[in-house]
Parts: structure tokens; sequence; C-alpha cells
């Protein structure tokens, strides 16, 4: 092996309130080279970068540039040695601008005491071009999709001239094309010796992009080999430490008659284009209706739009063929409509409560005796149902939900919508940032759900899994339904045309009609 | 060794958790050895304690609205000029009746009839607060700080400045009765400590068994999770607004019956005191954590630091050093709880290593 390590960190331990995060891990980073980390959730994938970047400071343990030992790093400091990082929970400031954002802490002055607002615009526009995006560099972050702060994160790093490169999660958030976009600036970068420490959960992206691959396990250091030794097979075997065949898989359905009915969505945006245009479709007892699109299609509104979030959404709604009246969610809820939202820290969990509290949080009034009392065993109950039933990983229900892994946090926000008692579940990129084995118990417990009689909605950006779950998908494309394929019909590649369709220009559209 | 390393984290974790049980324990101690070597007085004689638990009961009452207020992540202002407000609205009503110049003739109310006009009066005034911040986007430092000034200027409005004095009531007019919310007890112990116990004991069961506890709790921790969950959010903060003002005027009502007298600028800065007792007692500014048990704990600490100091003759610009001074400690006291905990948590983990290499 002739490729020199740029980065090494030596018996890394660190411990959380609650949980200890990593348990003496060694690290390598090959010069030049894409260094993948993997591992389930909870492994310390996550900590080992925040230590890294110099957010975290570790319990015990060394790490050295080169020869140099790094000690005492902060995140301004890791930034001066090159170090740059984009995480998987978004670090931005939503109240400044995208431009503000990127050159936060290392701002072009003008005069002393005075920041060249143009000069860092000028520049933003040209690390936006790069990344092909079409972002304003002086629009509030705030207006931002998810996907699009996404690539703003992106942005900042590369605005800052690094030799290492740690990408947590980058494509979580990203449509197909983007990742092709962010793959190719990983190419440049390689090229220009730049060292990427890649993380995701996306293990067919691994294998295209990664040159070394370090699993995690549990807070410890499994194996670190050279990708062209591994396949897809040894990697899940290596993170879950196993057996690994049912990953997902779709049992036979009974599909009944229909249970929602949704007819020309339309909302208003803050722009002058519309978030949705003309939204209709239905879904039945036990299926499951994948929706597909790229970022700003309009999907997860649909799904709000259905939830009542959206008090001035247009369009009819139907449950059971009764209207569902005018917006309100807890009304929505007591019919039998539940979310899982996408963002689980903005929107899913009350970080201040414990597991046990956010779990029955929606379906209190279901628990309750004579409308006002919570019934301990009542309450006592459900969350056990759920800890077996969803097999959160904590070590009491009276923990707090931040001392949990993100995968075991984004089962306890399942766990709350199921808890409700729902007919219809929404579930906005339910596997977001999950390893392969939370991804597939959740995915088990979507075809039980279906086949209990429950119709799911289920909007992803990963073909993969909409091929794997879903009898039935939509596409939508800039707010109105684009195409729309049975388990027959849908292939990766009609779906990701059907997806492009309000993207593309005429002639564009005319060529593809033609080939 | 470890274990015992193990042990001291724990104790000193579980002190830190009692701060301000052991603060308030250690403040009667120190009072009481001073008072006594210097005035002569026993400091724990029953008699004391219920004039410092009186006191207590006008902080405290207001600080358990309060608590649930900054649980939802906001604040009250308003609560002081409530209080003096609803005791010069009680006042005037009794002292000169509901003049209606229309048709020439003057109501005098029943005393309980004022009383519960007074409460009706300070739910509305709360209500308005929640509306300004939940139906008009007013920010609730903003919201209730314009309450407060409204309120305090319509209370000296309301007596051109003047205190109405003799509020006993009159028998010919069939009003008489209002001292009793001040000077009456029940076995030797004064209504407002009742009234007080009762509304914690009230709070405390609706915080910790009922949805509308849950959902408060879970508004201050993420308002837009308690959203989507089906929390009815703006409701349910007016309805905290609501309680904080109906506490105001009960507190208002106390004060105006103790002295059998309302004076205007009555209840000025109270709202600090009560800030203060729900900080002291665990409430955190930033919303979501916190109990009415605490605030309770933390309004008898200001309490006896008051009282306690007064009787040693310390003057009152020093009282307010130190009041300031134990605030700022309790604060300090809460961030290092924080890291302590982090530190507990890796000794486990060295304990469990241990064992699992044995």
């Amino acid at each position: 092996m002739d490729d020199s390590v740029i980065l090494r960190a030596e018996n890394i331990r660190k411990v959380y309130p609650g949980t200890v995060a990593l348990k003496g891990v060694d690290f390598n980073v090959y010069k030049g080279k894409v260094n993948v980390l993997v591992g389930e959730n909870g492994a310390g994938k996550s900590t080992l970068m925040k230590i890294l970047s110099g957010v975290e400071t570790p319990t015990s343990g060394r790490f050295f540039l080169g020869e140099e030992e790094l000690n005492h790093l902060t995140p301004k400091s890791a930034a001066e040695k090159g170090i740059g990082i984009i995480y998987q929970e978004l670090n931005l400031f939503p109240n400044m601008s995208v431009a503000e954002n990127i050159f936060t802490n290392r701002e072009i002055m003008k005069n002393p005491g005075w920041i060249d607002h143009k000069t860092q615009e000028e520049k933003t526009k040209v690390l936006l071009k790069r990344l092909e995006q079409d972002i304003d560099p002086k629009e509030m972050v705030r207006n931002l999709k998810v996907g699009q702060q996404q690539v703003v994160e992106i942005a900042k790093a590369l605005a800052e001239d690094v030799n290492i490169l740690i990408m947590d999660e980058p494509t979580s958030a990203l449509s197909k094309a983007e990742v092709d976009v962010l793959f190719k600036i990983i190419d440049e970068l390689k090229t220009a010796g730049v060292s990427i420490i890649y993380i995701s959960h996306r293990l067919e992206e691994l294998i295209q992009i990664g040159d070394y691959i370090t699993v995690l396990r549990d807070g410890s250091l499994i194996t670190e080999k050279p990708m062209e030794e591994v396949n897809l097979q040894w990697i899940v075997s290596s993170m879950v430490g196993g057996d690994s065949g049912k990953i997902f898989h779709s049992g036979d359905r009974n599909i009944g008659e229909i249970l929602l009915e949704v007819k020309n969505l339309g909302l208003r945006g803050a722009t002058e284009e519309p978030l949705l245009k003309d939204v209709s479709f239905s879904v039945r007892k036990g299926e499951v209706l994948g929706i597909y699109g790229l970022l700003g299609a309009g999907r997860s509104e649909t799904l709000e739009t259905i939830m009542g979030l959206h008090e001035d959404a247009a369009g009819e709604i139907l449950l059971d063929g009764e209207p569902l009246g005018p917006p309100h969610i807890r009304t929505r809820i007591r019919k039998g409509i539940a979310l899982v939202p996408e963002d689980r820290q903005r929107e899913g969990l009350v970080q201040t409560m414990s597991v046990s509290h956010n779990l029955t949080l929606a379906g209190l009034w279901r628990i309750v005796k004579k409308k006002f009392h919570i019934n301990r065993e009542n309450e006592s109950g459900s969350v056990e149902k759920m800890f077996k039933g969803m097999s959160i990983k904590a070590s009491t229900p009276f923990v707090s939900i931040t001392s949990l892994s993100g995968g075991n946090q984004q089962k306890v926000v399942f766990g709350k919508s199921l808890l409700t008692n729902p007919k219809v579940l929404l579930l906005d990129e339910p596997t977001r940032g999950v390893d392969v084995g939370a991804k597939g118990e959740i995915f088990n417990i979507m075809n039980d759900l279906a086949r209990d009689g429950l119709a799911i909605v289920l909007v992803t950006s990963e073909l993969k899994e909409i091929m794997a779950i879903c009898d039935r998908v939509i596409i939508l494309s800039k707010g109105n339904v684009t195409g729309e394929f049975d388990k027959d019909s849908m292939t990766e590649e009609a779906l990701v045309n059907a997806s492009a369709v309000g993207h593309m220009t005429t002639s564009q559209r005319m060529k593809g009609r033609v080939s | 060794m470890s274990s015992l390393t193990k042990r001291d984290i724990s104790v000193g974790m579980v002190l830190l958790q009692l701060r301000t049980v052991i603060a308030l324990v250690l403040l009667t101690a120190v009072f009481t050895v001073l008072v006594q070597s210097s005035r002569g007085i026993n400091f724990l004689h029953p008699l004391n304690l219920i004039t410092i638990s009186k006191h207590v009961a006008i902080t405290g009452i207001m600080a358990i609205g309060m608590t649930f207020v900054i649980i939802t992540g906001g604040i009250d202002l308003s609560v002081g000029s409530i209080v003096g407000l609803v005791g010069m609205i009680a006042g005037g009503l009794i002292h000169e009746g509901l003049v209606l110049n229309i048709f020439g003739i003057t109501i005098y109310f029943h005393v309980w009839v004022i009383i519960l006009i007074c409460l009706v009066l300070g739910v509305l005034m709360g209500g308005v607060n929640g509306l300004l911040i939940t139906r008009l986007n007013v920010a609730p430092f903003i919201g209730t700080l314009g309450m407060m000034y409204i309120a305090r200027g319509f209370a000296n409005i309301r007596s051109g400045g003047a205190t109405f004095p003799n509020l006993q009531g009159k028998a010919e007019l069939g009003n008489q009765g209002f001292p009793i919310l001040g000077a009456g007890k029940i076995i030797g112990i004064p209504l407002s400590i009742w009234l007080m116990i009762l509304l914690l004991l009230v709070t405390l069961y609706v915080s910790r068994k009922t949805p509308l506890g849950r959902h408060i709790y879970a508004i201050g921790g993420n308002k837009r999770a308690a959203e989507l969950s089906g929390v009815q959010v703006k409701s349910i903060t007016t309805i905290v607004y609501m309680f904080s003002g109906f506490c105001s005027a009960l507190v208002g009502l106390i004060i105006a019956s103790q002295l059998v007298a309302a004076h205007p600028a009555t209840g000025e800065s109270y709202e600090m005191n009560a800030i203060a007792a729900a900080v002291l007692g665990g409430t955190s500014l930033a919303g979501g954590i916190g109990t009415v048990g605490g605030t309770i704990i933390g309004a008898f600490v200001i309490g006896v630091l008051s009282d306690g100091l007064v009787m040693l003759g310390v003057s009152e610009f020093w009282q307010n050093v130190i009041k300031g001074l134990v605030i700022l400690a309790a604060v300090i006291l809460d961030q290092t709880q924080q890291s302590m905990n982090a530190r507990s948590t890796e000794a486990k983990d060295k304990k469990s290593q241990k064992e699992s290499a044995a």
C-alpha cells in the first residue's frame, strides 16, 4: 500500500451523558482518496467526525495530521489546518443569507470592521455555479428547501481551502442528478489532492465513489480495507455483524377499496411559482403508494397539505369517501391520518422530553381517562408496545430523547405516529440518515402495517426503496403529477425521466420523445 | 477506587439536583443562628415561619403562573401591573361602587361578586397577552411589556393615583367581608398560604397527569413538533397566559385585602420576583423544562432570604445585591450539573468495561 496517511486517529474514546459513543477507535485517512466510513446508526461515525473537526473534544485518544500531533482542536483551528466538514444535521444560520453563511467566521473584509458583501456574493455565485445550482447568494437560508441547504453546506466547505473534507451523509437530501454533480466535484477534489472522508448509508454510492472503507460497529473499529477488496454483501455483513439477508422484501398484500382520495391540491408558496399546482391521486387500503420527485417537486408539501398544515391550500381530500373538513391537524390525526415528517430534529422530536413522552405525545387522547387524566398503565403499556414493536434501543423509556442515536430517534417518531392508530400513514423520507439495519426494520413494519389494511404514502428520494416496497408510484415535478407506474411498469429509468419533466427545456423534452 | 469515585460523583449529583432544597435548608440554618445571636429571636418559631410563608405566598402564586409561561418558552412581564390594577378595581368597587351615570345609580356588589369580577379581569388580561402572542405574532417579551404599561396606567387612572382606603365595606351596603381573604385563617394558617398550597396541588396534577400539562412542556421543547403532533399550540399558549393573569389577579386581591387598601403602585417589579423564583427552582428560560414544585422552593429561598436579611437589619440595597448573587449562583450550578451528568456516564462506562474485562 503506497498511499500515504495524512490524518491518523489513535484510540479515540468519547463519552456522552447516557451513552459511550466511541470505545477506542483507530482511523486512517489516506491522502487524495475517498475514505469511506460506514456503520449502523449509533456506531459512532458522526461523533468521530465531530472530533476530527474540533467540534467535540475526545474523552481520551490522540490524533496526528502528518507527523504533527493535534491537541485542543477547535472548529476554527481545524479549519486553519484544512479540515472541513459537511454535517449530517444541517448547521446553517437560517436568518442569514447564503453568502453570509458560506463566509461565516472568515468574512471577507473591506476596510477593517466592514464586511465586503459584494465580493462574498460574487464568490458564492461562482461556487454555486460549480455545484450547478441556481440559488441566489442573497437568499435567506430559511427560505431554502432542505436539499438546497445541503448544497449550501457543500459550497461552504468548498469555499475553504480544505486538505481534508468530511462529508457526513451529504447525499441524504439530494436527488440523483444532484448526487451526480456532487460525485463529479469529489473527483475534481481528489485530483487536486484533497482527502475525503465520506459517510453514507447509501451503500451503492460508497462502492462507486470510495477508495478505502472503514467499518464501525457499536463505537468500535471493525475493519479497514481498500474498496476493491470488498463488495456490498461484505459491507452489510460487517456493519450489522452477521446476518444481512433480510434487508427489505415486500410480501403479498391484499389491496382493498380506496381509502384516501386527493383531488386537485393546490398550494401557493412565497414565490410566484405555486408549490403545488394540481395534484390528484388516491390510495387504497393495504397499499403502499410511493411519491417520487426531485427537490422542490412538492412532495413534502403534498403530505403536509393532507395533514392539514397549510390553511390556504386548495383542493379536496376525502377519507373513506368523506371530506376531511377544514385543515386542522388535531382533527385529522383523530380521523386517522398520521405523518412522519422529513426533518426529525425540527419537526419530529421534542428534545427536552423523554423517549416515553415523545412516543405518546400525538396519541395522548387515546390513553386518557375521563378526557383529562393520563393513565399510567395505559401510557407505559403503549410505550412498551412500541419499544418491542420498533425495537427501540434505549436503556429505559425515561431517558432523554437526545441520548438516542439518529436511527432510534427516527423509530420514536415513527412509533409516535403509530400510537395515534392511523388509517393513513404519510411517511416523508422515513429512512433518511438511517442505517441498513434500522431501514430494514422500518420496511418490515411498513409491510406489516399495509398487510393490516393501512394505506401508506411514502415519499423517498431512493429509487431502490420505491422499487422494493411500493405497489404503485406517482411522480411529482414542479407541483404536478407527471407520471404514474404500477409494480410492473416501474423502472428506475422511467421514474427518473418522469421526475425531470417540468425541469427540461422544450427542446430536451422533444428529444426525449423522439428517442 | 473506581467505585469510590463513582459514589463521590453520584453523591455530588444528588446534592446538585437538590441544590435549591439544600440552599433553602442552609439559608434557614444560617438565619436561625444569626437571628438568635444578634436579635435574640427564634427564627424557627411557628409564627415567624407563618409570616415568611405569607410573604412567600405572594411571590409563589404569581410564580406558579409564571412557571407555565416560561415552560412554553415565553415570559410574562405584566403580572406585577395586573396585581396593581386588580387591587384598584376591587378597591374601587368596594369604596365607590359601580357608578352608572346614565341611570343615576351606584351599584355596590357583594364581595364574592367583586372577587369573581377581578379574577375574570385577570384572566381576560392574560387572554389579551395570549392573543397578542399567538394570533398577532408579537414576541412574548414585547406583548406583555405593553400590557405591563397599560395595566399600570389604568391602575393610576382609576383613582387619579390615589389610594382607596378602608376596604372593610359597609353593613348598609352589604359589601362587607373583603378583608377575610387577607386576614382569614384556617387552623391558624392564613388563607393566602392555603391558596398557594391548593394552586400548587392542582398545577402539580395538571402538569404531570394531564394532556394539557404534557402539551405545555411539548410546546416549549419544540413548538413545530408539538404542532405536527396535533397539539393546539395557539389555544394552549393562550390558556397559559390566562392562567398567569388569574394568578396575578388572585395576588392583587390578597394584597388589597391584607392591607385593607388599594394603592395603584402595588406589585411594581413583582414580575421579577416571580421570574427569579421560577429560575431558582430550575425552570429553563429556553422553554420545555421546569416544575411548579421547584418554583415554590425557589420562592421560599427568596422569601427566607429577604425576611432573614430584614430581621438581621441588612439594608434593602444590600438585600438586592445578595438576591442577585443567589440567582447567578443557581444558574451557574445548573451548568455544572450538566457536565457532572457527562462525567457520571463515563464513570459508569469505565466500570462496565472493567467488569466485562474481568
